[in-house]
């Protein structure tokens, strides 16, 4: 005979310390919340990103506090500051450097679109060289702009199919 | 030692050749550029002027002859004074000048500067490379026939420049360069920015 199983709620004896949920979720909440940003740091902007790597603002409180200086160990890419044509090749190196899953914030007028740079030497956006998830306005912003961009990165990280790409081919 | 002025009398004896550059600021002549060396090193050791405080170059422009010139700025240590040195180079279509480093080993980079930006070669130059643009880079920027948008070109390396077809384009130049307004004490009206704003990239400019 059959016992009628009335008990719809997580039962600790039963289950043990399992907690049912999506691997997507999973992955993405381990992702988002220890983000290791690389310092692509060209110009005034990376004054403004020690600035917010420092105590008043303190990017640890979002889990990016692990500024890598080698992109082997990085997973976004703050590119903060002006990229001239010089220095393009080597920033595209050092983002194929990057092992995936990686993200790019361009922080900053000219790394976004130039700024004020409308010479023969500046390249004219940093997503011209690589691929570009979150822009910040400013010049420099302030770092509370740029704790914004990591918040928008990290809710476009959390929407992502992380489970799909880590068993799809490439 | 005598004042900055004061030497020109004495300084044209030695050299007949010389002759007085119109000066806004500081005392400065011109000289024939086979007698260039030769009259820095005499500045340099028998007037005091042991100081090589800039080492620049002037494009006269497409057509103009001579074309450029090479322009030194000496500082006396005992005189507390500038002296300017400026001198042609012979050729327009390729000039060159003999090198200073000899004299000053401050000279190198500022050379090197010159080759990158106006073309000018210095013989004598122990490494004459590109120092601010990339080597393999077609162009001097700061001839006046360069435009500051830039020409277009290829990325400086080729195995990057391989990987994605990112050129070196010129810089879209709507509503002109981006100028900052001096004297302005409202820090939002003094920031940078294109001062034409009649025109963009949609809008053609229209013809003066």
């Amino acid at each position: 005979m059959v016992s009628a199983h009335t008990e719809l709620n997580y039962d600790r004896k039963i289950e043990g310390d399992v907690i049912v949920s999506r691997l997507d979720s999973v992955i993405n909440w381990i992702r988002t919340n220890s983000m290791w940003p690389m310092p692509m740091g060209l110009a005034c902007c990376a004054i403004e990103l020690m600035g917010v790597a420092a105590s008043r603002f303190d990017i640890a409180r979002f889990g990016a506090e692990v500024m890598r200086f080698s992109p082997r160990q990085a997973d976004c890419m703050i590119v903060a500051g002006t990229v001239t044509y010089k220095m393009a090749p080597q920033v595209r190196r050092i983002y194929d450097q990057m092992p995936a899953p990686k993200w790019v914030i361009a922080m900053g007028a000219c790394a976004s679109s130039g700024g004020m740079y409308r010479s023969y030497a500046t390249l004219q956006g940093v997503d011209r060289i690589i691929p570009v998830d979150v822009y910040v306005s400013g010049c420099p912003p302030r770092p509370e702009a740029l704790l914004d961009a990591l918040i928008r990165l990290q809710e476009k990280v959390k929407r992502e199919p992380a489970a799909q790409r880590l068993f799809q081919r490439t | 030692m005598p004042a900055p002025t004061a030497i020109l009398p004495a300084l044209q004896t030695r050299f007949p050749r010389l002759t007085l550059r119109a000066s806004a600021d500081h005392p400065a002549v011109n000289i024939p550029a086979d007698e260039a060396g030769a009259l820095l090193k005499t500045l340099r050791d028998e007037f005091g002027f042991a100081h090589l405080a800039d080492l620049t170059a002037v494009d006269g422009g497409p057509g103009a002859t001579p074309r450029f010139t090479v322009v030194w700025h000496l500082f006396s240590l005992t005189a507390h004074g500038y002296f300017r040195v400026a001198a042609h180079c012979a050729d327009d279509a390729e000039p060159a000048m003999p090198s200073t480093t000899p004299l000053w080993p401050a000279a190198d980079w500022h050379e090197r500067e010159i080759w990158d930006m106006f073309g000018i070669t210095f013989p004598g130059h122990a490494d004459l490379r590109r120092i601010l643009m990339w080597d393999g880079y077609p162009y001097h920027p700061l001839r006046k026939e360069f435009p500051l948008a830039g020409l277009p070109t290829e990325l400086p390396d080729a195995e990057i420049a391989a990987e994605i077809p990112t050129k070196v384009i010129a810089a879209p130049m709507a509503g002109g360069p981006f100028v900052a307004t001096t004297g302005e004490l409202n820090l939002g009206e003094a920031e940078p920015r294109a001062k034409d704003e009649s025109w963009n990239e949609r809008r053609e400019k229209p013809d003066a």
